[in-house]
């Protein structure tokens, strides 16, 4: 049996200019920008950061001068696309260290031209608060895609989940209760999109955008015609308490962000461990993906390949409908008509961006979040970069990840695909 | 008790299989026609019969894919209800399926494991999988790798993955769906060994196949189905002659009846062209060839060993990295399609339902598939679907496409009705060049034998015709020299009445120079 | 099983599994050749039959859409839901006063969209203008032109294989084109407004160009750049609305400076009726792209490639191309849409200038089955629901929104046409190969 070796001679060489190393090249250049050009431009003041939640005056805070800060931070950014090229090797970490530090040069140059001051830990704090319904809708995304079914209708079963938590919160008066109403109000939307995708065939993006129409207009119609004749009795559930861990949360800069928020917060972070054990140490992960990539073979060796994308999807629904509570119990006490307003497209982005890992969603829902605080932070600090091409930042990040100029994402293989026996 | 339980274990278990007037249909169509059918333990049973004579769907039922309309099946004198691969599994019966079963992002260890995973609460125990694909791999000679990822093992891998996959699983009989299908000719003897092995193990198999060859060299008994239905059985001492016309329904003559070329000018050149697959590997690693007017040269080959790609690339459907391909002195690598088609190529794809025809066009349009913005059926704006159609008329009569109009959808006409449609379209061009890749796969006798004679008469008009195929019987019936291509290389370029060990060594790679 | 469903085929170009053939019978290539004579009667019947059958399974769809949205509204309506807490004691008043609701906000919506007799009988007293009698239709042809519009743009991907939600990005690009050369240019009015209409459709068709060249180039999946290219348009809108030359600056909130008079769409019947130059672009337009899809070279080409991509890659079509101007033209039709909203009706660029017109093109292009006329037909009756849902809201008091959650029922059912032969009890189709109706019409 020894004829059947491969021989990897006959793989083509990639050429130098791997993707890895052009993406160091990308990084050089951010440098360049922000060591010559921004440290050019920036004036000769001090750019202070607090970190604490607030600016005031007594708050511990550290200051750097504008040159200086986009230099040293500039040099950095070069030094990672450097070791990229030079390496070839640790894409995602010099590629994400290297975007960082360029932020870093542009927000240092940002702050001493407008003399804003930044809160760090109450940066943070937004942008956990931005991404923790990204990180839910993702996560659910990818329970749901895993298995090979396109979950175009996260927005639906985030927009219901909000519903159900305000409208059965109020009703009953437990806005755990609520908590509860609002999984299962993502489920329901699952439970038509699995019935349609998996028993009818009907194909999995179309039924997906129809059930996204279908939310909307549900919601918007009770909120309307019931909600907002009699607010107290139907739409008042309050804001969920805030637990603070003791100690943890006095940690800077991340402290707050991770250890003060509400169960969605602490639900969110246990989310992501849980997903990626089950994803990949359990026999149901297992099954999951194989289902997911070629139902067939799964099929041939006796898994209920239907059944089990009928418990996925359902699966993710109840985690998109419980991240859909966010809306409206934790940034808002009240659900208003399309109150997700687009937000469930943006966690479809962080899964794709997130190349269908968990971990991989939740960093692409933080990337997300982070990029939505920036926004409100400098125009907060009245920065003249136009917040709006901020906003633009994660789709514009998405469209690169799918096109491939900055690694191609690669779905599961069966994703959006009927399976027929046979 | 005790003693017997031993016995059972050192001698493996063993199980007698009965099929009894299995029937499924499909639609209008029945796939199996009252099948009986007996599997000894211990026996190599061979299911010869054509293309598309209904063993596949037999051993999908046996298999609990499909469901039988009727009949049942009898494990060791008991009828069994099989619902699903579980069930089946349950009872002893495994399968090495045609196109693998295997997760191509997954570990080996993980493919085996999958349906049968040792756990804890839920949480998977890799190393106990590992183990598992260790001892038996080493059990029954088939070594593996249990952390290697599926997509990068060769074909034969894979195929011992999967066998690996279905013993794992404590199976007592082992279906196998034309196994050699993707094997080289050494990949397939070692096969056999593994086959004469395992039964000697104990374990029974049921060997698909339409490979006269191989059944003779390996089966037990053989049961010969066509048309859906069993029409004998033999052993395998029976002469070839008689399984072939067993098979076909008749005697077969694979010969073409042709004269002997009077080859004129190259017309296709290719040099030192090296070509991708999508993996990204030396698909075609450097090809010599020429074809001259007025012949047929045949590329045999096992699958896979860089036809698809050479022939791609003179097509211009995927790029070359080096070397050059000309047409008649023209140098057209790099052309588009298109171009090269109007420059006369004509092209008969391997794969007709994925390459060849929009099945949900009509016979009309799609016989105008590369002419349809060119006068007299269109132009640049519009298409003109009377002469379509009238074109598509004189084209049905003359290439003798069966059917019931021309505006019936192609993907309703049977495959020999297709490929003829393919080749009616690429013919109707004025041609310097053709190219058929596997011209009659999964066709009927009698479009084959029809194909073959446009083949040749499309070389006696002059045009250089290149025929590939897997088939080594087609190639030499139809070529007037033949090459053979190994892992991306011409070997060599040989006579058709070259003996077939010669052809069989040099499809493994073999040269007679070099000898092994 | 696989016989009965109805999938909408797989519009990735990618070659199909390969284990998808495996065991299938090819008997059918061993049967001698059919000779068979002209279709019978009994064929022309089916044939009839399962055109019937579309038909039918619409209208079931629209009828079940409207009694599930007849359930919401006495969900939606706290007396009539009160009510029913004593279905026990008073069943009869209880659904007395059920159907009094849904009558009476049904007929509300039907005076809305198409004619109210109440208005024909003042008229014939001279007590209203002609123009109040034809106001609901108005209103309906008014709304139907920019769904039209973008449900082409939606159904003319489709059958390229390519599903373009696209269109509400396409849509904005188009109304920021149309806008700019409406509010800027100072030029005869007919110049003006034919500049307009290509500059929106230019610029909608760049925007659904740069999908088609991404998945042709890069394999990128349209549906993924579609969706983020509808936010980064909104942004986009969102900055361009505040910048000097298009701002009113004697307005705070995000609004443009309004089109002058003279460049507004010239209304078609009467200046007191909205009905405007849209309905008729839009109708042009769909018969425009009626002729391409059966008659033009390039609509052979984009329904080879929807089909299957490699078989017409092969023989010499160039794929990416025909996926790219596929995309291109899809674009522009938005752009068209966006650009109709515009001059149309809503005469200056504002944060919601063109509504939901995307994300309904996408809804009136799969109840229209992604045929032209189909659309054309799916557009006039979503421009009735709209018009008739603004009716009702104002006279009996129910939510707008109603007619979104109807709308997207109505296409639930019509993609799921087994749940509704289900619900019905219709025949099976005898045609199998027409099963994929929805999709390739």
């Amino acid at each position: 049996m020894t004829s059947m070796t491969v021989d990897n001679s006959l793989a083509l060489p990639e050429g130098y200019w791997t993707r890895t190393r052009k993406a160091g090249l990308i990084m050089v250049l951010l440098g360049l920008i922000a060591a010559v050009y921004l440290t050019a431009i920036v004036p000769n003041e001090p750019a202070r950061f607090f970190l604490g939640e607030t600016t005031a005056a007594s708050g511990a805070s550290f200051s750097i001068n504008g040159k200086v800060g986009t230099l040293i931070f500039g040099l950095l950014t070069i030094a990672c696309g450097a070791l990229l090229i030079l390496t070839n090797k640790r894409f995602g970490l010099y590629v994400g260290l290297g975007l960082a530090f360029f932020v870093v040069a542009a927000l240092i140059w940002q702050i001493a031209e407008t003399g804003g001051q930044v809160p760090l830990s109450s940066l943070s704090k937004i942008t956990m608060e931005k991404s923790l319904p990204l990180i839910f809708g993702a996560i659910a995304g990818v329970l749901c895609e895993r298995s090979g079914v396109v979950n175009v209708a996260i927005e639906g079963q985030l927009l219901t989940g909000a519903f159900f938590a305000a409208l059965f919160g109020t009703m009953v008066g437990s806005q755990w209760f609520g908590l509860v109403a609002a999984a299962i109000g993502g489920a329901l939307i699952s439970l038509i999109l699995a019935w349609l995708a998996i028993r009818f065939l009907v194909d999995q993006v179309v039924i997906g955008v129809v059930l996204n129409a279908l939310a909307l207009g549900l919601t918007g119609f009770f909120y309307e015609q019931v909600m907002r004749e009699d607010t107290k009795s139907f739409n008042s559930p309050g804001l969920l308490p805030v637990w603070t861990v003791p100690g943890l949360s006095e940690i800077p800069i991340i402290g707050p962000a991770l250890f003060k928020g509400t169960i969605l917060t602490y639900a969110a972070l246990l989310l992501v461990v849980a997903a990626t054990v089950a994803l990949f140490r359990t026999r149901w992960g297992l099954r999951t993906r194989a289902v997911g990539e070629h139902p067939a073979a799964a099929d041939t060796v006796g898994i209920k390949v239907l059944g089990l994308r009928y418990v996925n999807v359902m699966i993710a629904g109840l985690v998109a409908g419980f991240g859909g509570a966010y809306f409206s119990m934790v940034t808002a006490s009240s659900f208003t008509k399309n109150i997700t307003g687009g937000l469930g497209f943006i966690a479809l982005a962080a899964m794709i961006f997130g190349r269908w890992h968990p971990v991989g969603a939740f960093l692409a829902a933080i990337f997300f979040g982070f990029s939505s605080a920036l926004s409100s932070l400098l125009q907060a600090i009245q920065s003249p970069i136009p917040s709006d091409f901020l906003a633009m930042l994660p789709y514009v990040a998405t469209i690169f990840a799918v096109a491939g100029l900055v690694g191609r994402s690669r779905a599961p293989a069966a994703d959006g695909k009927p399976y027929v026996k046979g | 008790m005790l003693f017997q339980h031993e016995v059972h274990i050192a001698l493996e278990a063993t199980l007698r299989l009965e099929l009894r007037g299995i029937t499924k249909r499909f639609g209008d169509l029945v796939a199996n026609d009252d099948i009986s059918l007996t599997v000894e333990p211990g026996e190599i049973h061979a299911l010869l019969g054509e293309n598309g004579a209904g063993k596949s769907t037999l051993m999908n039922v046996l298999y609990g894919l499909l469901q039988p309309d009727s009949g049942e099946i009898l494990v060791d004198g008991k009828a069994i209800k099989i619902k699903g691969p579980g069930d089946a599994i349950a009872a002893g019966i495994g399968m090495v399926h045609q196109h693998f079963m295997l997760v191509p992002v997954f570990t080996v260890a993980e493919n085996v494991m999958l349906g049968a995973e040792p756990a804890k609460a839920g949480f998977l125990n890799h190393a106990a999988a590992s183990d598992l694909v260790r001892t038996v791999s080493l059990k029954y000679g088939l070594p593996l790798d249990p952390d290697a990822i599926i997509e990068d093992l060769p074909i034969g891998i894979q195929q011992r993955v999967e066998i690996v996959k279905a013993l794992t699983r404590n199976v007592d009989l082992l279906i196998l769906d034309e196994p050699t299908a993707v094997l080289t000719p050494q990949e397939t003897d070692e096969l056999l060994g593994v086959m004469r092995g395992l039964r000697d193990a104990g374990k029974s198999i049921v060997f698909i196949t339409h490979k006269l060859r191989e059944v003779k060299a390996v089966a037990d008994r053989i049961t010969v189905i066509r048309r859906g239905k069993v029409v004998g059985s033999a052993e395998p001492t029976a002469p070839e002659s008689e399984l072939a016309e067993l098979m076909v329904g008749r005697s077969v003559v694979l010969e073409v009846p042709k004269q002997t070329s009077e080859p004129g000018a190259a017309v296709l050149k290719v040099s030192g062209l090296v070509v991708a697959d999508d993996r990204r590997h030396r698909a075609v690693d450097g090809v010599d060839l020429e074809v001259r007017a007025g012949e047929v040269l045949g590329i045999a080959g096992v699958q896979g060993n860089g036809q698809t790609e050479l022939v791609e690339a003179i097509m211009g459907l995927r790029p070359s990295l080096t070397g050059s391909v000309t047409l008649s002195g023209q140098d057209i690598t790099g052309w588009a399609t298109r171009r090269v088609l109007r420059a006369g190529v004509g092209y008969v794809p391997e794969d007709r339902s994925v390459d060849g025809l929009v099945k949900e066009f009509s016979l009309a349009e799609n016989l105008v598939l590369d002419l349809y913005d060119t006068e007299p059926f269109g132009n640049r704006f519009a298409l003109n679907p009377r002469a379509i159609n009238e074109a598509a008329q004189g084209r049905v009569e003359e290439f003798d496409i069966r059917s019931q109009s021309e505006q019936q959808p192609v993907g309703s006409l049977s495959g020999g009705n297709q490929q003829k449609v393919i080749v009616a379209r690429e013919m109707s061009r004025p041609l310097k060049l053709f190219i058929a890749s596997q011209p009659t796969r999964g066709v009927d006798v009698g479009s084959i034998e029809f194909i073959h004679r446009r083949i040749v008469a499309e070389r006696d008009v002059g045009s250089a015709v290149l025929v590939v195929s897997s088939e080594l019987d087609e190639v030499v019936a139809l070529a007037d020299r033949i090459a053979v291509m190994y892992r991306g290389r011409i070997l060599a370029v040989v006579p058709p009445n070259t003996p077939r060990e010669t052809l069989g060594l040099l499809m493994a790679g073999i040269t007679p120079e070099a000898d092994s | 099983m696989s016989d009965e469903q109805h999938p909408i085929p797989e519009p990735s170009p990618d070659k199909g599994p390969a284990h998808a053939e495996a065991g299938r019978p090819y008997l059918t290539t061993e049967k001698p050749g059919k000779h068979r004579g002209d279709p019978t009667l009994w064929d022309n019947f089916k044939k009839e039959f399962y055109a019937d059958n579309t038909f039918t399974v619409t209208l079931f769809a629209i009828v079940l859409a409207l009694i599930f949205g007849g359930i919401l509204m006495i969900i939606g309506d706290a007396d009539t839901r009160a009510q029913w807490g004593y279905f026990f004691y008073q069943p009869l008043k209880t659904l007395e006063a059920s159907w009094d609701l849904v009558s009476k906000a049904y007929t509300d919506m039907f005076k809305g969209a198409v004619v109210n007799p109440d208005t024909v009988n003042r008229w014939y007293w001279d007590m209203t203008t002609w123009q109040q009698v034809f106001r609901p239709i108005s209103e309906t042809l008014t709304n139907a032109a920019p769904l039209i519009l973008t449900g082409l743009a939606v159904a003319i991907p489709f059958r390229a294989g390519l599903f373009n939600i696209g269109g509400q990005g396409q849509a904005i690009m188009g109304a920021i084109g149309g806008g700019t050369v409406g509010i800027l240019l100072k030029l005869p009015a007919p110049i003006v407004i034919l500049l307009a209409i290509l500059a929106g459709a230019l610029l909608g068709g760049l925007w659904g160009l740069l999908v088609g060249v991404l998945k042709a180039k890069t394999g990128a999946h349209e549906v993924i750049v579609t969706i983020m290219l509808n936010y980064i348009a909104l942004y986009f809108l969102f900055w361009y609305i505040r910048q000097a030359a298009i701002d009113d600056p004697n307005r705070s909130e995000l609004i443009s400076k309004p089109v002058p008079d003279s460049s507004i769409f010239p209304k078609l019947i009467d200046p007191a009726l909205r009905v405007n130059l849209g309905i008729l672009l839009a109708l042009l337009v769909a018969a425009g792209v009626a002729w391409l899809l059966k008659r033009g070279t390039f609509g052979f080409e984009l329904r080879a490639v929807g089909y299957n991509p490699n078989a017409a890659g092969t023989a010499g079509i160039k794929v990416g191309w025909t996926l790219a101007l596929t995309m291109g033209l899809a674009g522009a039709l938005a752009g068209l849409g966006g650009t109709t909203m515009v001059l149309g009706t809503a005469g200056n660029l504002t944060g919601e200038v063109v509504g939901q017109i995307g994300f309904n093109g996408i809804l009136v292009a799969l109840l229209g089955r992604v045929k032209p006329w189909g659309v054309v037909g799916a557009g006039l009756l979503f421009g009735a629901l709209q018009a008739g849902g603004a009716a009702m809201q104002t006279f009996s008091g129910i939510s707008n929104e109603l007619v979104t959650a109807i709308q997207a029922m109505i296409v639930i059912f019509v993609a799921a046409p087994l749940l509704v032969k289900a619900v019905f009890r219709l025949r099976k189709s005898p045609s199998a190969a027409a099963s994929a109706a929805l999709a390739k019409g």
